[in-house]
Order: structure tokens, then sequence, then C-alpha cells
């Protein structure tokens, strides 16, 4: 069985900083690492390899430096890593990746045939959860998105069975390999990865590919040249003119305050008091 | 969609191409299943109407479903909440509802009628839906907007959404594809007022796929039990608290609160990545949007995606020890304290004051 698992690195997002004049982006000394939510798709897929066998292959798109989270895939348990890196592919918007992605899952898919692609649920820093779709459509595969269990795996008859979260309760879906999961947070965990893990990460080989090796010709799909989004301004929240209105709490103790906050609200909104009595009678 | 701030773009400044003049009119996708309507299918009518009437165009509601009376209703119910014309897909095929057909269905629909606009909830059924559709169509997609404007000068929707984990928001475009399609959390919009009055002009569309060419089965549908969900995004009244609780012990003086109030309670983006407590209990952009009539900020500093998760509340009070904390911006009231102590004296003096209350009834 071959999984593929796509991964990305984000800035870890508890980390960033707005400069406060000019409000851009501090990125400098912001640490990455592999989006959280990917790991659960990671974990989940070296899981089935340990049961049925096969290989499992982290690609990621990125800059270089994108490397580093691919060895940690690695030394996680992955049995291969590509990293799609070309200038090309810069400023791409959730179309334009999903296009390089699946571009490179295609020719990874000519070497071996690929049983099932894994993405995380979203980003932490994009938080759109349209790469994983975009994927599944381009290569046509069975699409099973906020999976929060694979119930059956049969690879004889080709088939799976899953459980995917659903806004009033949760699908049970049956459906036909290949397939693109992505896997809802909280499914598992992680495995550890020791220090042998990391040092055979580290002497391992990232295959590196650029447009032309991931087999892409139309290099005008790729990147800000392949995106139909156009960012026009990013820009800090106005404050509200009105800012809160203190309570005055110098000097008084924590009843006192309370208080004086209950009397300001029940005061500014009289239906609040009314419907705290209904709720106080049992209704 | 990790976008970098603005940049030049090939795409800027030339006119739209004339093959897609032809595309008018704003959407929205009714999420129908299991015999509902998606509240937040309503929320986006109110928000499609004022886009409608800014580019002097209809409003339509796409509904998908199976040929029941209820989907009936689900139309009946989209005029009244401000659709001129609903274009309904019956088929028993979309019973339930599984991507291929649904993404089938919805891509014959723009592609025969053409519209400039196409918004979805942000569910787990419209995020898989909108992935898909926006992929087959080559067109853009914005996730997760908050704030949807048109840009006059290009006949464009400008759709404004947190970027960079929620520390700036950003506004994109999607100048040159049509249709324009963006997807938006429950309760981000306000609902709209019913008119009872209303008489959706109903075009019918065939569905043209057999059972049999759909791989993906449905074998069960497991409901969530009522009583094991927060209901965070429709609670009247809110208590969270962030990470000025300290450690996840601390937490329990929101729960106490709430109980006594007859509150949702739940905390901010770090606490939940920290593990303090379930993803599902998430107050923000990213977790829930909520509108309730009081919410209390206790230890939250008020990030922006927090602030644009709560800023639809009537009223916010908020209890930080830092009078610079942003949250101080966006509330309505504010105590600057310490929420290990004031939480507690709140749950105290709300709880003598309802069983003064309870005396009195």
């Amino acid at each position: 069985m071959h999984i593929v698992v796509c991964i990305k690195q984000v800035p870890d997002s508890a980390q960033i900083r707005v400069h406060p004049v000019t409000n851009t982006i501090m990125r400098q000394g912001v640490p990455t690492i592999i989006n959280p939510y990917d790991l659960f798709a990671l974990e989940e897929a070296l899981l089935l390899r340990d049961r049925f066998g096969g290989q499992v292959t982290v690609i990621t798109m990125g800059p270089a430096m994108a490397d580093t989270s691919l060895r940690k895939a690695l030394a996680y348990g992955a049995d291969r890593a590509v990293l799609l890196t070309d200038r090309f592919f810069a400023g791409a918007d959730t179309l334009a990746t999903s296009f390089a992605l699946s571009a490179g899952i295609a020719r990874l898919a000519e070497q071996a045939p690929v049983d099932i692609v894994f993405t995380g649920k979203q980003t932490i820093d994009g938080d759109t959860a349209q790469v994983g779709p975009g994927i599944a459509k381009r290569l046509a595969l069975h699409q099973l998105t906020y999976v929060e269990r694979i119930d059956r795996l049969d690879l004889d008859a080709r088939e799976i069975v899953v459980r995917r979260r659903a806004e009033g309760g949760v699908q049970v879906l049956k459906t036909g390999l290949p397939c693109l999961i992505t896997m809802l947070e909280g499914t598992n965990s992680i495995r550890f990865a020791g220090m042998d893990d990391m040092f055979r990460a580290a002497r391992a080989e990232i295959e590196v590919w650029n447009a032309a090796k991931a087999g892409i010709d139309d290099v005008q799909k790729c990147g800000l040249r392949g995106s139909p989004t156009v960012v026009k301004k990013v820009f800090a929240p106005q404050p509200r003119t009105e800012a809160a209105k203190m309570i005055d709490v110098a000097g008084l103790a924590p009843g006192e305050i309370a208080d004086a906050a209950i009397d300001t609200l029940f005061a500014a909104d009289p239906d609040l008091h009314d419907d705290l009595r209904a709720f106080a009678s049992g209704a | 969609m990790s976008q970098p701030p603005a940049r030049p773009s090939p795409a800027r400044g030339k006119p739209l191409p004339e093959h897609l003049k032809a595309y008018r009119g704003v959407w929205v996708v009714v999420e129908a299943e299991r015999g509902h309507a998606h509240t937040v299918s309503w929320e986006l009518l109110g928000e499609g109407r004022k886009l409608a009437d800014e580019l002097g165009v209809d409003l339509a509601a796409v509904v998908m479903g199976p040929p029941e009376p209820w989907l009936d209703d689900v139309c009946t119910e989209a005029g009244a909440h401000g659709a001129d014309l609903v274009y309904r897909i019956a088929d028993p095929v979309l019973a339930d509802y599984r991507t291929q057909p649904f993404t089938q269905g919805l891509t014959a629909l723009v592609e025969a009628h053409k519209p400039e606009i196409l918004l979805l909830g942000a569910t787990t059924l419209g995020r898989d839906l909108a992935g898909s559709v926006a992929t087959t169509l080559a067109t853009g997609l914005t996730a997760d907007c908050t704030e949807l404007a048109i840009d006059m000068e290009t006949r464009s929707m400008a759709s404004t959404r947190p970027t960079f984990g929620g520390s700036l928001l950003c506004t994109i475009h999607t100048l040159n594809f049509r249709p324009q399609m963006a997807t938006v959390r429950p309760r981000v919009m306000a609902m709209p007022k019913r008119r009872d009055d209303a008489a959706p002009k109903i075009v019918d569309h065939p569905l043209d796929l057999a059972e049999d060419d759909i791989v993906t089965k449905v074998l069960d549908y497991v409901l969530d039990r009522d009583d094991d969900k927060p209901r965070l995004a429709y609670a009247d009244i809110v208590v969270a608290g962030g990470l000025g609780l300290g450690s996840p012990e601390n937490f329990r003086l929101v729960v106490e609160l709430a109980e006594v109030l007859g509150a949702e309670y739940g905390g901010s983006r770090p606490l939940v990545q920290k593990g303090w407590i379930p993803a599902d209990r998430q107050i923000g952009q990213t977790g829930k949007t909520i509108r309730p009539k009081l919410y209390i900020a206790a230890g939250i500093s008020g990030a922006v995606q927090h602030r644009v998760g709560t800023e639809g509340a009537d009223m916010i009070l908020a209890i930080n020890t830092d009078p610079k904390a942003p949250i101080f911006e966006f509330a309505t009231y504010g105590i600057i304290g310490d929420a290990l102590q004031i939480l507690p004296a709140l749950t105290n003096a709300f709880r003598t004051r309802l069983t003064a209350l309870k005396g009195a009834a």
C-alpha cells in the first residue's frame, strides 16, 4: 500500500507578533512547526502502514527551508519525503497550491500507485480547509473530509469505511480507493521520535522537485500567476471609537466590584434582569 | 491560504474578460440536510440581499436535496429570508450529503445560470462542497469571511477575513474569474428579518446522475446527542476564560459562574492548544462565533481572531489585570482586576441576587 501525506510547514502562530507601528508581521525569529493538524493525518497513515504494510511518502510545497518539517516527518517514521520548491510556486493561493501538490502526487503515483492521500483538516495559518478537497477533485480521488475514525480498510476489495463529522452527527461512509482523507484533530496522537530516529532522519535524502521535475508543463497555473484570488490589503482592525467603559474598582473588595458590575449590566440591559429572573424561577 | 501581505499581481488592474461579464446575480447555497436547513444559510441570505441590492441583481438560493415535502418547505423558507428565486435540484441521490453528487449538481447550476457571487456556510458540509466546486470551476474561494462588500469600480466582491493565525485582517478579491466564491462561519452575519409574504420563483434543474454511478455510500448517520454538545453559538449568556486564569484547575471558576447564570462556557484559543478545554468550547473566529446578549471574558487578552468571533455580542464585560489588554478596546465594560478573584465574587453576587429574584417571583 502506498500512502501520501501532505504536510505544511507553518509559523508557530502562538509566537507571531505584529509590529506595533507598521502593522506588518514580524517573521524574524518565529519558529516553524509542522501544521499541528497534519500530525493526526501522518500518525493515521503510519498506523495503517504498520498494519497493512507498504510505504508512507510525505510531500510538501514550500521554500527550501521546509525540509526541516519533512525531516521531522521522517523521524516519526515516514519512508520517503518530497519537497516541491520552485520560484514559480511562490504566492500560491489554495487553487494553485492544490495544483502543484496534485502534480507531485501524480508523479509519485507513476512510480507506485497511490491508495490513500491524507491531509490535516486545515492549516493553522490559513485555516481554509480548501487544499484537501482541491487535490481530491484534481486527482479524482473519493473525497472524505473531517474523518474522525477509519472503521475498516479492505485492500483486496479496495474499500474503506470511515466516520465523518457532519454538522448534527456523524456519517458512516463507505467508498472505494484511491481516496483522500482529511483527518480530524484529536483522533490519535503522534508517536514518539527518539534520538536514533532524529539522527536517521537527519541523514536521510529529501527529494527536491522543481516544477519540471513534478511534471508541471504549465507554470502559469502555479503560484501567484495561477491564483485567482488577489490579496488587496492586509490591516490591523480599527480600534472602536468607544473603548470599554471601565468600572471604577479603586479601593473596592472583589465582592463590591462584583456588585458594581452587576448593577452596571442590569442598568444597561433591563431584559437581562428579566431573563435571569425567568431562569431563577426555573423557566 | 497563508497569504503574504499585499503584493502586485499580474491579474490586477485588467478589466473583467468579456466572457465573464455574463455572470450576474448573487447565490447562496442553502445547506439542507436530513430534513433541516442550517441557520447559517438564512444568515447568508441576509448578507447576500445587501450585496445583490448594491449590484442591482437578483438574490437566488440553491436548494439541493431529495424530492420530499420538507425540501419544498426549505424553498419557502429561503424566500422568507430574502431569496428572489430558488434553484432547486430534487433527486433521490441527494438524500444525504455526499461530495460527488452535490459538486456535480452545483457545478451544473453555476454553468447553466452563471452567478457572479456564490456564498456557502463554513460548515463541514459547506467547506467540503466549496473546495470541490471551486476547483472544478477553477475560480477563487475565500474561506471564513467576516465581512463582504462590493467594490463598484471593479464590480468585484471584497472578502475580508482574519489572516496570520488571526493577528491581522486581509481583504481578498477574485478579479478575473467568476463566480467569486466565499464561505462564512455560522453566526458571523446577523439573521435577517423573516417576511412571510414572499413567493420566490422556483427554477427546477435536473441532476443527471444515477445512484449506481456514485461510489460513496452512506451506511449510517449517528445523530449527536443534544446534551453533550455545547450550544455556544446560540447561547444568550456566555462566560469564557483565557490564559489569565493561570492554570487548568482554575477554569472551574468559569464553569461555576456559567452554571449560576444558566450560561454556556468556553475559552480562548490558547486554552484549547494547551489542552485545558476541548476544541468544541473554543470561542473566536477559529472556534465558535457567538452572538449572546451578555459575554463575560475573564483573563482573555482579546486577539483579533477572538475579537471577530465575539463582536456580535450585545454586551461584553471584560476582566483583565492588564489595562492595556486589547479586549478593553472592544468590550462594553471593563474591570481591571484578577479574574481569579472577580469570577468567584461574581458567582456569589449573582447567586445572591438570583435567590432574591426567585423569592420575589
